[in-house]
């Protein structure tokens, strides 16, 4: 080891650099603090997401806008407004009536928490919120047949009338399932997709069943 | 020491004759480890494994069985455990609805179709389908059998949703419970070549109810005779999956014992049938609804015929 007793950090050399870990650009978030905004800003850009992803229903295409930032404003507003419609119903005696509000909610969401578990369990990679988002969201269709029925029915409620309603309500539920699958079949097993539409397609038949035979007192 | 000695001998004596009658008995023994001990009934039981060589699905038994060792090895608080129960494919499913509802005499449903991979995914969403059809099909039929008349008035008769789920619902978990603390009681008593887990039994109950499914669509047809064949017919489907499933986990056992569960279990399946026809579908009146006719003398005659 003699050699090495002349190798020796001189003091003469100065040991220089920046330790600093070089930072990104500052996101425009970061300085961007929400909490100064008025409230109306804070409100409006909720409810445009909200509106934008109910365009993203009524024109189902395969984006992943709905996916992304899921949120669960609207599946609640959706949810409470046909829960409110289909209130008023004939309740002649009190066990035969239609679906209480209590019911439709539980319906709704418990339904849709059935499927987001059954597709989870059978290896679907979406997250259980998305799915929720999903669900909701889709049921829009089906509030919009469900006030389209309500103005027919107040205009009559013959045969004519029941046909008109049929119809709307066919195709709104064709249109529930197709946007819904068109969202939520990509993330399943190829092999197993038939098994994670059914229950979709079960649960948007049970609201348009109930849209449709809503009667009036 | 000698005495065990002799015993093990003729143990193997025992094993080498039906060795040497039946070499397919190796592979048999093989595929099923759980049925190798009861290789020393002896003789008699020769003719109940050729039975159950033809029950057992020849192909990818193997796999099956050694998979299945590797199963469900995921503590049950984690989402994995519950994933196993899932682990089926479209055509898996849409196979076992096949089988249960073209039963092939002599086939187990449970060994040809299930085979140590049973799902909750058929029985828990064939209930709910079943909830729902008997619902809607009831309301239905109920509309178009009260049609025409001037006092009545549609009503969607929400509540029976409710009823009918807790029905259903119940009857395929708890009947399949109670058949397997009983098949287990039997079992400890006496040794019987077939058992089946408290999921497979699930399994079996869920997927013979499928086809209820179509004759509650078939029940709005409002004709009686038209009902009761259709509650005979689906009977006779559905309850021969499950005899052919049942018998051969209770023949081992006392006769009478055999028989009554078996019976027991074509009842319960029998009162499911008649009890959701009696409740969800009103009668069918066999004439015309005759409307009130006011007789002179200010007395209503109403005729009604059931």
């Amino acid at each position: 080891f003699a050699g090495l007793a002349d190798v020796s950090i001189s003091e003469d050399i100065p040991v220089e650099g920046e330790i600093t870990v070089p930072v990104g650009s500052r996101s425009p978030d970061e300085d961007y603090s929400t909490l100064d905004e008025p409230v109306r800003d804070t409100i409006m850009r909720d409810l445009k997401a909200v509106g934008k992803k109910f365009v993203h229903v009524m024109y189902p295409k395969k984006s992943s806008a709905l996916l992304r930032d899921w949120d669960l404003w609207g599946p609640l507003v959706l949810c409470v407004s046909l829960a409110l419609m289909l209130q008023g119903g004939s309740a002649d005696s009190k066990d035969d009536g239609g679906p209480q509000f209590a019911e439709v909610f539980v319906i709704i969401w418990f339904g849709a928490v059935v499927i987001t578990l059954n597709s989870k369990l059978l290896g679907g990679t979406i997250s259980f919120f998305q799915s929720l988002c999903v669900l909701g969201y889709c049921v829009l269709p089906l509030t919009v047949a469900m006030l389209v029925c309500r103005l027919v029915l107040l205009a009559g409620s013959g045969t004519v009338s029941f046909i008109i309603r049929l119809i709307v309500v066919a195709a709104m539920f064709g249109w529930s399932t197709l946007a819904s699958t068109a969202f939520l079949a990509d993330s399943q097993p190829p092999n197993r997709k038939a098994l994670v539409v059914y229950p979709i397609f079960l649960f948007y038949f049970v609201i348009s069943w109930m849209i449709l035979t809503f009667t009036p007192q | 020491i000698a005495c065990l000695v002799m015993y093990l001998f003729t143990e193997f004596d025992d094993a080498a004759n039906l060795l040497a009658a039946n070499p397919d008995a190796t592979t048999i023994s093989i595929d099923e480890p759980v049925e190798i001990p009861k290789n020393q009934h002896g003789r008699l039981q020769e003719p109940g494994r050729e039975e159950d060589d033809e029950l057992l699905g020849t192909d990818d038994s193997d796999k099956t069985e050694l998979l299945a060792g590797q199963k469900k090895s995921a503590p049950f608080w984690t989402f994995e455990y519950y994933q196993t129960f899932f682990d089926v494919d479209t055509y898996q499913v849409l196979d076992r609805i096949k089988g249960s509802v073209f039963p092939v005499p002599g086939k187990n449903f449970v060994r040809l179709y299930i085979r140590s991979n049973p799902d909750l995914y058929g029985p828990f969403w064939i209930c709910a389908t079943l909830v729902f059809t008997i619902a809607v099909s009831g309301n239905l039929s109920n509309f178009f059998i009260h049609l025409g008349k001037p006092t009545y008035h549609y009503v969607p008769e929400f509540r029976k949703v409710s009823i009918a789920a807790t029905t259903i619902y119940a009857y395929a978990w708890l009947v399949p419970l109670a058949l397997w603390g009983f098949l287990m009681w039997r079992n400890s008593k006496v040794m019987n070549i077939v058992s089946y887990s408290f999921l497979e039994i699930v399994c079996v109950y869920g997927y013979s109810l499928f086809v209820y499914i179509p004759t509650a669509i078939l029940w709005i047809i409002p004709q009686k005779v038209v009902r009761w064949v259709l509650v005979m017919f689906s009977l006779c489907l559905s309850g021969s999956v499950l005899v052919m499933t049942f018998w051969p986990a209770v023949r081992d056992d006392n006769r009478r014992i055999a028989l009554a569960t078996v019976g027991t279990i074509v009842v319960l399946h029998a009162l499911l049938a008649v009890g959701c026809l009696a409740y969800f579908f009103d009668a069918p009146e066999l004439d015309f609804p005759a409307p009130i006719i006011p007789v002179h003398n200010g007395t209503t005659v109403i005729t009604k015929s059931q």
